[in-house]
């Protein structure tokens, strides 16, 4: 997955970078492979087909937003509609009116993601930039009340159900088991990675690269931005329709909320957390997205608080999301510097900490304050009794989280210098790899010079 | 004016073309014929439309009227991606190139259609033999290969002028249009840079808005002068410094400048 942008950081030989190649998609198979036999409880396994089905959904918005620099607001028409056209399919296997096997179920999500994209996506690729950012708003706003409007197809409010085990077994596999359909979306969620990054490599692949960084240059190398981002967004549609299906044969139920704004507002967000500059950066978001809803749901309630605070946050400070933060510090420890950075992580850290203590208690105390005051006016936080009537409390909390915040920052701007200053020593040793940089000074204009005089 | 040769039509043929923006007429009846493999520099005045011309003719605009050749075949109303399919490729004034993209994919994109790959997403770009073959010899050819890897936004000023040219001419064009290639460069950048500009343009029909005489002199079979949107004359550089009519619109006085500028250096 990360073998493109590693390589060209790092520079190895060919040979290296297959062996890294192999290296890499045999790690993530393997990956996927144990992972039910780590988390062994039923809780666990259910957490891990969902990863599965996010990671598909993300990777897929993200040939939208990273690769082609297309921002939607309603990728979740495609995985959800591809939901519901599953879902008929599998009541239709049930009914023995469709005679596929009940594996398939994530390509007839897929034929549908297609199916829609090719019609839908028509006009919302006819623009680039911020009309198409209102268009695919606009669609997903249409397509969530058309899914209120036609109770025949999407089930109205209760949404439609099916059964997934309700098909003829194959060799002993019913998918009644919640690990049976694990395996399956494992093996559909590989495929479609794999897929994903293959395309990334091909003559389209790389003119949606082309189409986001200058759409208008691209007119003039005989392409047609648009029958590009067209073409595109049918294929990032067969993926989000194929994750809609995983998403049918895991849940087994389609409601209206699966094609929602909300739905495709968390793929944006997760994708960009994740981080949108590398292929395998929607893969963290994905994992961060079944956690989020999964586990920080159960430690506290207002988590949806703290994922807009840390949303801001890596906005500002960290565009490229995780998978940036990540090869950026590899890059630093290939050229074995990290070491002088460490101090300053575990400092950045303290500082944090401090401010999300602060900011944390001034959360949950809003939160009681809002949502369940009935229950008198304390709560308990990390060991303490907060009270939402006292001032002190609210104080304190704000104390804390301004002296961390204070704290952070100096010690941010401090970092940034040195940061700097590592980013520029390995510019320069690079620089001074170059076989054909002799001059110790002016090294483009040297190499320029030197070239004039070449017959 | 002179007339086309009589074998082939010409390369580049403008009849009566005009374009307004608004009430403002920028392009006034321009007319020109440009024969196949003719090195033509356009120069004229700040304001006299040369820029514009050049997006008429590869499609950016379409002319309000008049007639626009490619090849004898109209392109006048024809988009940008049609024009260069046929033939045409255009150089921008203001480095126009792939930022997120390293040097050698900026050059690949540009040769892509032409090779025939289109919007293939059933191919490997690196098993592409002949594309990427091609591409490894324009880097060469812009003298980028120190630079194979290097993302285009990395690039000095010198050196994105140089790929600029190279994604232009990448697609193989029979005719391409170079809007002042040599905008913001030193004296000693120009000269090389022109040198370069020659070679990669070799048996190629060549348009070049320039400033520069030197250039113009030393690049340019035939100069064109646009003066508020017409092309008062085209001729051989000798003939045109001779012109009476281009001596009071134009060249006298930017002679006289550029003569009085190199006398005081």
């Amino acid at each position: 997955m990360s073998t493109q942008t590693a390589g060209s950081l790092v520079a190895p030989p060919a040979r290296s970078a297959l062996t890294g190649r192999f290296l890499i998609w045999g790690g993530f198979a393997v990956l996927l492979a144990i992972a039910p036999l780590v988390f062994r409880s039923d809780f666990g396994i259910t957490l891990l087909a969902q990863v599965m089905i996010a990671i598909v959904a993300c990777l897929s918005y993200n040939m939208l937003l990273g690769q082609g620099g297309m921002l939607s607001f309603g990728h979740a028409v495609y995985t959800g509609l591809g939901t519901f056209v599953a879902v008929h399919a599998m009541v239709a296997i049930a009914n023995n009116t469709m005679p596929i096997p009940t594996s398939l179920i994530p390509l007839v999500g897929g034929l549908a993601g297609v199916f829609f994209a090719v019609i839908l996506g028509y006009v919302t690729t006819k623009k680039a930039g911020t009309p198409f950012a209102m268009i695919t708003l606009g669609i997903g706003e249409l397509v969530l009340a058309m899914a209120l409007m036609i109770p025949e197809f999407f089930g109205g409010e209760g949404g439609i159900s099916a059964n997934r085990s309700a098909g003829k077994p194959f060799m002993g596999i019913t998918f009644g088991p919640s690990i049976q359909v694990y395996y399956l979306l494992a093996l559909y969620a590989f495929i479609s990675t794999g897929a994903m990054f293959a395309f990334t490599r091909t003559p389209l692949g790389r003119m949606l690269n082309a189409v986001r960084d200058n759409p208008e240059r691209v007119e003039f190398i005989g392409y047609s931005t648009q029958h590009v981002r067209y073409l595109s967004f049918i294929i990032a549609g067969l993926f989000a329709g194929i994750s809609g299906g995983m998403a049918a044969l895991n849940f087994e139920i389609a409601t209206a909320e699966v094609v929602g704004s909300g739905r495709s507002g968390l793929y944006l967000l997760f994708t960009f957390l994740g981080g949108a500059t590398f292929f395998f950066g929607p893969i963290i978001g994905a994992v961060l997205m079944v956690l989020g809803f999964a586990l920080f749901s159960e430690v506290t309630q207002a988590w949806q608080l703290y994922l807009g605070l840390i949303f801001l946050f890596m906005v500002m400070y960290a565009p490229g999301g995780i998978a940036s933060l990540i090869m950026m510090n590899l890059r630093v420890a290939a050229h074995k510097k990290l070491h002088r950075l460490w101090g300053w992580y575990a400092i950045l850290f303290a500082t944090a900490i401090v401010m999300l203590l602060g900011a944390a208690a001034l959360i949950e105390m809003v939160y009681k304050l809002q949502l369940s005051s009935s229950s008198g006016t304390t709560l308990r936080y990390l060991g303490f009794t907060l009270d939402v009537a006292s001032a002190a409390s609210w104080l304190g909390a704000l104390a804390v989280m301004v002296i961390g915040l204070v704290a952070f920052e100096a010690v941010r701007r401090r970092f940034a210098v040195v940061w700097g200053a590592i980013q520029s020593e390995i510019e320069r040793d690079m620089t001074f790899k170059e076989p054909d940089v002799a001059a110790p000074t002016g090294g483009v204009a040297a190499a320029a010079e030197a070239e004039e005089g070449k017959p | 004016m002179t007339t086309a040769s009589a074998s082939t039509a010409p390369a580049i043929e403008l009849v009566d073309v005009r374009k307004s923006f608004g009430k403002t007429e920028i392009i006034r009846g321009a007319q020109l014929s440009v024969a196949p493999g003719e090195r033509v520099a356009i120069i004229g005045p700040n304001g006299a439309g040369k820029s514009t011309l050049f997006n008429l003719i590869s499609g950016r605009f379409g002319p309000t009227s008049g007639e626009i050749r490619l090849h004898g075949k109209r392109i006048d109303n024809l988009v940008p991606y049609e024009i260069n399919r046929l033939g045409l490729a255009r150089s921008f004034q203001i480095s126009n190139i792939f930022s997120r993209l390293s040097v050698f994919e900026n050059l690949r994109c540009g040769l892509l259609w032409s090779m025939g790959y289109r919007y293939a997403f059933w191919k490997f770009l690196a098993d592409l033999k002949d594309a990427n073959d091609r591409a490894e010899a324009l880097l060469r050819m812009i003298r980028l290969e120190h630079k194979r890897e290097t993302l285009a936004m990395n690039l000095t000023y010198a050196e994105q002028r140089a790929l600029e040219i190279g994604v232009t001419i990448a697609g193989g064009a029979s005719v391409i249009l170079l809007d002042e290639p040599t905008a913001g460069m030193s004296k000693s950048e120009t000269a090389r840079f022109i040198e370069l500009i020659r070679e990669v343009t070799v048996g190629k029909t060549l348009l070049a808005v320039e400033h520069d005489m030197g250039v113009v002199f030393g690049l340019a079979d035939k100069i064109a002068v646009l003066v508020y949107g017409e092309v008062i004359a085209f001729d051989t550089p000798e003939a045109v410094r001779a012109n009476a009519r281009v001596q009071e619109a134009y060249l006298g006085s930017v002679l006289a400048d550029q003569q009085a500028a190199e006398a005081g250096v």
